[in-house]
């Protein structure tokens, strides 16, 4: 296994050799990785609203944004500055405290999670021992924020939406859990740096995906409802409920649920690719292919080469999870509240722990296939 | 600095996600417009008189589902680390935690049976 390009390393050694001590010059580094994810993030957030819109019309026979750059890819951009020059709107009737706070507790965990998905073997903000289990944590604070914003909007549709809202993702995040469960047991780590590497070795056929196919599917079920995504988007379904908790929101606090909404939804298409799909790893190993050409791993340019398709490769992978979500969408129709409550604890949750009892009796006795 | 290592990215991830809303929310008041008016603040209830508040007591349907989530989620918890020591502890662990799990299944079937799970 090649450790692939230490950026953390390389930089932290270009400061020294200026002069700087070791101290100063970690310190320097901590913010970089997080800028630059922060602000990837909300670019693949609004790329992922554009092909939202492009997807969503070509499924319906329309063409979609055109006018606002080439294919209407600056739309989003058009969106965001739109929503900030919105009159920053207060119905008399709030809690102004809870109101202004809401938002902000579902962007943030939203944005916090990114801390633990990879894009290469260095390619991390920090490589925790909880990993996964950071992510399952933090994406309990959310239900929060979304309550305390049918709450403080003293709105009867947004009340509702919130309840809604709770409820939908206290009885989904179980079976996720229980789902990651499986995978961690198989790579007897939580870090998704040793999930991913727990996968490589035989390209498209290490993957998870093929050991793991009951798992994969209640993932991206309870992963859908949690992003509260058609056709698990009762909280805010606008035929009943105009637009749930968000009812009255306007302007930047808008923005942060929106934004804190695809977000999370590319968090989730991320976190199939990395526990599920190789994360970055390609479908034929880079290795197999550098050593069919005769060229050493650690050549530079090779790692470099690596490490891009590295990144290239997990948000393929995620956006192809984007693309096929959108695609369910027009395909199938929302469910009611008791028949998503039912699917939830009635059918996702006993087959999760049976999938979670299977992989451990699996582990058991080929313990060479399931990472013994 | 820190007891536990890793962590000093947590804060500070935690401090630049509150500076990027922070500054979300401080570009949009410069940016905004600000008027005011009575009737332009009232609460949205598709177009009529908001007929009293929402500020009222009502039936939270689903405490039975908030009860059998609490449940269900410490059972998760306990079995991480069961999952992540699964290698090491072996057959014995198995049994072990087919029993736990043996026990919550059997409470979630009293609960299904018992009507819990219903939304009405």
């Amino acid at each position: 296994m090649s450790s692939g390009i230490d950026l953390q390393g390389s930089f932290i050694q270009l400061l020294t050799d200026y002069g700087l001590p070791i101290g100063v010059a970690k310190t320097v580094w901590i913010p970089l990785p997080m800028l630059i994810i922060v602000a990837a993030v909300t670019v693949l957030a609004l790329v992922s609203t554009w092909l939202e819109r492009k997807v969503s019309a070509a499924a319906q026979q329309r063409i979609g944004p055109e006018y606002m750059g080439p294919f209407g890819m600056l739309a989003p951009a058009a969106d965001v500055i739109k929503l900030l020059f919105k009159e920053n709107m207060l119905p008399a009737k709030t809690d102004p405290w809870l109101f202004a706070i809401a938002p902000l507790m579902v962007f943030i965990p939203v944005f916090l999670s990114y801390l633990i998905v990879p894009f290469g073997q260095n390619m991390v903000i920090t490589d925790l021992n909880i990993g996964v289990f950071l992510w399952i944590s933090l994406s309990s604070i959310a239900p929060v924020g979304l309550l305390m914003a049918g709450y403080a909007s003293n709105n009867k549709y947004s009340l509702l939406g919130g309840l809604r809202a709770a409820a939908q993702s206290i009885s989904y995040e179980i079976p996720l859990a229980l789902s990651v469960l499986a995978i961690v047991m198989m790579s007897n780590s939580l870090s998704t740096i040793d999930i991913v590497n727990q996968q490589a070795g035989y390209g498209i056929l290490s993957w998870n995906i093929w050991r793991q196919p009951i798992g994969f599917l209640i993932f991206w079920i309870a992963a859908l409802a949690e992003c509260e995504r058609m056709p698990f988007d009762l909280p805010e379904a606008e035929e009943e409920l105009v637009a749930g908790y968000q009812t009255e929101y306007g302007a930047v606090k808008f923005m942060l649920f929106y934004a804190g909404s695809y977000a999370n939804l590319v968090l989730s298409a991320l976190l199939v690719a990395v526990i599920y799909l190789g994360g970055w790893e390609s479908p034929i190993p880079v290795g197999w292919l550098a050593s069919l050409i005769g060229v050493s791993e650690s050549t530079p340019w090779l790692q470099v080469v690596t490490a891009s398709l590295g990144i290239v490769m997990t948000l393929f992978k995620a956006y192809l999870m984007i693309f096929l979500a959108i695609l369910l969408r027009w395909t199938v129709p929302r469910v009611r509240i008791d028949q998503l409550l039912d699917l939830g604890w009635k059918f996702l949750l006993p087959v999760s722990l049976v999938n979670l009892l299977l992989t451990a009796a699996l582990k058991l006795s080929f313990p060479v296939a399931f990472g013994g | 600095m820190f007891v536990l290592h890793g962590y000093e990215y947590l804060l500070g991830f935690v401090i630049v996600c509150s500076l990027v809303c922070a500054a979300a929310i401080i570009l949009s008041t410069l940016l905004s417009p600000r008027r005011t008016g009575v009737e332009r603040r009232t609460t949205y209830e598709s177009g009529m008189e908001p007929l009293g508040a929402a500020w009222i007591q009502f039936n939270i349907r689903y405490y039975m589902f908030a009860l059998v989530f609490v449940i269900f989620d410490v059972e998760t918890v306990f079995l991480y680390p069961w999952a992540v020591a699964f290698s090491q502890l072996g057959l014995l662990a198995f049994i072990e935690a087919l029993i736990f799990i043996g026990i919550l299944l059997i409470g979630l079937v009293y609960a299904w049976r018992k009507g819990a799970l219903e939304w009405s």
